[in-house]
C-alpha cells in the first residue's frame, strides 16, 4: 500500500467550550482525490485550515510526506506549503494585485521568478482553466464569481503542487458552471499528479471530483468509502445526507 | 465549578476581569509590535510594496496635510495677536507661530489626521483581507503578512510622515505670515526674517523624531487591529474605529513624552 501523501491523527480543536474536532482521523495518498463531505458547522473548514497549519491544534499529529508538521517547526510547515496548494471558498484573491500576480505570486515572490517569465507562466496557467490572455491584466473586481474560482485554482496549480486543498469550490455558483469548474479540477489534479482534499456539502461536486468521500459528524469521520458507493453506503447519517431529508439523526444546523 | 461570588464582592470582579483584559490585550499588542519589528529589518523586504505604501501613506495625504497646515498656522497667528497684543507682545507673533508649528503642531496636527487618513484605511483594508481569507491566502502561497503586509507599512509611514511635518511646518509657517501681512499689518521681511533668526535645527529636528514616532503608530494600530477584525462588515468598521481611536490617544500621550524628553536633553 502507497504510504499517505497527508495524515491526520487524532486531531482536536476547540473554540472556547465549543468543540470543533474531536479525534478526527484521515489521511491521503499521493494522486489521489479525497473528499470530505458534512453539514454546515461540522468542521470541514476548519479541518482544513488545520491541515495547513492555519490553525493551531489542541491535540493530534499531521503528517505531511511522512514527516510530523511541529507548530513550532515553521521551516517543516515551508517545506510543506512549497507543495500545497489552496482554492478558497470564495477565491481569495489579492484585489490590489491583477490577475496575472494572482496566479504568479508564489512564483515571484517565494521561488524568485522574474516578473517576465512569470507572466509568461500566469498565462499559460490561466490557459489551462479555460481563461484568455485579455483576463491577465483585469482585476478581481472585474470578474464574475465563476472567473475568479478559475483564478483561484489557476493559482492553486500554478506551481506545480503535490497536494491540492479545496474548499467548498462549488459555493455560490450556478449548476452549470458549477459543473464546468468540477471538471477543471479533475482535469488539472489528474493531469498534475497530485492528491487533493476537498470539503464540500455538494453531493454532485463530491461524486464528480473525489475517488473516495468521507463523512464529517460530530468532529469525526464517521464513514469513509468509494465515490461511487456514497448512495448505498449502509450508514444511516450518510444516507440522510446523501438525500438531503430533514429527518433522521442528523439534526437541522437552525 | 466556580463557587457563586456573593454580591457586595462582584465589582471587584468585574475590576478584576477588566484588568486582566487590559493585561492580555496588551501582550497580545507588544507581541504583534515585536514580530512587525523583526520583520521590518529581516529579509526579504519588499522594497516595490514599500514604495507604493510611501505613495499611499504620503503623496496622497499631502493636500489634507497642507490645508490642515494652512489654516492651524493662520489661526494660530490670530490667536497669538490677540493674546499677545493684551501685554504688549504682538511683535514676537512670528517666533511664536515657528517654534508652535514646528514643535508641536505641525507632528500633532499630521499624526491625527494621518490616524483618520491612513489608520482607518488600513485598519479596514487588512480587515478586508482578513475576513475574504486573502490573509490566510497569503500564509498558504509561503509568504509571511507581517513581512508583506505589515512592515512595508510601517516603514512607509516612518518615511513618509516627517517628510509630510516638514512640508506642514512650512505650509503653517506661510499660513502664519499671510494673516499677519494679510491683515494684522506685519512687514513681510521683518516678518521671515525674524521666524528665520528664531527657529532652530532643534526645533525642526525634534518635530520631525515626533513624526516619525507618530508614523509607526499610525501603520501599527492599522495592522493590528485590521489583522484581528473578525465578523464580516461590522467588524471591518470597528477595527477601522479603534484604530482611530487608539492612534489618537497613543499620539498624545507619545507626543507628551516626547516633549518631557526633549525639554530633559534641552532640545
Amino acid at each position: 500500500m502507497t504510504a499517505p501523501l497527508l495524515r491526520l491523527k487524532n486531531v482536536h480543536k476547540s473554540f472556547g467550550p465549543k468543540k470543533i474536532l474531536q479525534g478526527l482521523d484521515f489521511d491521503v495518498a499521493p494522486g489521489k482525490s479525497l473528499v470530505i463531505i458534512g453539514g454546515s458547522g461540522t468542521g470541514k473548514s476548519v479541518s482544513l485550515k488545520c491541515s495547513l497549519g492555519l490553525m493551531t491544534l489542541d491535540e493530534g499529529n499531521i503528517y505531511f510526506d511522512g514527516h510530523e508538521m511541529r507548530a513550532n517547526k515553521r521551516s517543516e510547515r515551508e517545506a510543506m506549503l512549497a507543495r500545497t496548494g489552496m482554492l478558497f471558498q470564495g477565491a481569495a484573491l489579492f484585489d490590489s494585485l491583477p490577475v496575472w500576480q494572482n496566479v504568479a505570486f508564489r512564483l515571484i515572490h517565494s521561488e524568485g521568478v522574474s516578473r517576465k517569465e512569470a507572466k509568461e507562466r500566469a498565462i499559460e496557467t490561466l490557459k489551462k482553466v479555460r481563461l484568455g490572455t485579455e483576463v491577465a491584466d483585469l482585476y478581481p473586481a472585474e470578474l464574475s464569481g465563476g472567473m475568479q474560482k478559475r483564478v483561484g485554482l489557476a493559482r492553486a496549480i500554478a506551481a506545480k503542487p503535490d497536494l491540492i486543498f479545496f474548499d467548498e469550490p462549488t459555493t455560490g455558483l450556478d449548476p452549470i458552471t458549477a459543473d464546468a469548474i468540477n471538471d477543471l479540477i479533475v482535469e488539472q489534479v489528474k493531469g498534475l499528479g497530485a492528491a487533493s482534499v476537498s470539503i464540500t456539502h455538494d453531493m454532485p461536486s463530491a461524486r464528480k471530483i473525489g475517488d473516495e468521500i468521507a463523512m464529517l459528524f460530530d468532529g469525526k469521520i464517521i464513514w469513509r468509502g468509494k465515490a461511487e458507493d456514497v448512495d448505498h453506503s449502509g450508514n444511516e447519517y450518510v444516507d440522510q445526507f446523501v438525500h438531503g431529508r430533514a429527518d433522521g439523526p442528523i439534526q437541522p444546523a437552525i | 465549578m466556580n463557587p457563586e461570588i456573593p454580591f457586595f464582592l462582584k465589582p471587584l470582579q468585574w475590576v478584576g476581569a477588566a484588568l486582566l483584559g487590559l493585561l492580555s490585550e496588551t501582550g497580545r499588542l507588544a507581541a504583534f509590535i515585536g514580530r512587525v519589528k523583526i520583520s521590518a529589518v529581516s529579509f526579504p523586504l519588499y522594497f516595490g510594496e514599500i514604495v507604493r505604501q510611501c505613495i499611499k501613506i504620503g503623496y496622497y495625504s499631502l493636500p489634507v496635510v497642507g490645508l490642515t497646515a494652512v489654516f492651524i498656522g493662520a489661526a494660530l497667528a490670530l490667536n497669538i495677536y490677540v493674546g499677545g497684543s493684551r501685554f504688549n507682545a504682538e511683535q514676537f507673533l512670528p517666533n511664536i507661530v515657528v517654534l508652535g508649528i514646528t514643535r508641536e503642531l505641525g507632528p500633532v496636527i499630521a499624526g491625527l489626521m494621518l490616524a483618520g487618513r491612513v489608520s482607518a484605511g488600513i485598519a479596514a483594508e487588512i480587515g478586508t483581507m482578513k475576513v475574504t481569507e486573502q490573509i490566510d491566502a497569503l500564509d498558504t502561497l509561503s509568504t509571511s503578512p507581517y513581512r508583506y503586509l505589515y512592515a512595508p507599512r510601517l516603514w512607509a509611514a516612518i518615511i513618509t510622515l516627517p517628510i509630510l511635518v516638514f512640508v506642514a511646518d512650512v505650509i503653517g509657517v506661510a499660513g502664519g505670515y499671510l494673516v499677519a501681512t494679510g491683515t494684522l499689518d506685519f512687514n513681510g521681511d521683518l516678518y521671515i526674517r525674524n521666524t528665520m533668526n528664531y527657529v532652530t535645527g532643534g526645533d525642526i529636528f525634534g518635530g520631525l523624531i515626533k513624526a516619525a514616532v507618530f508614523g509607526a503608530i499610525v501603520s501599527l494600530m492599522g495592522c493590528y487591529h485590521g489583522q484581528n477584525s473578525e465578523g464580516g462588515a461590522s467588524g471591518v468598521g470597528r477595527a477601522a474605529t479603534l484604530a482611530v481611536v487608539s492612534s489618537a490617544v497613543l499620539i498624545f500621550f507619545s507626543n507628551f513624552l516626547l516633549t518631557t524628553l526633549f525639554t530633559r536633553i534641552g532640545l
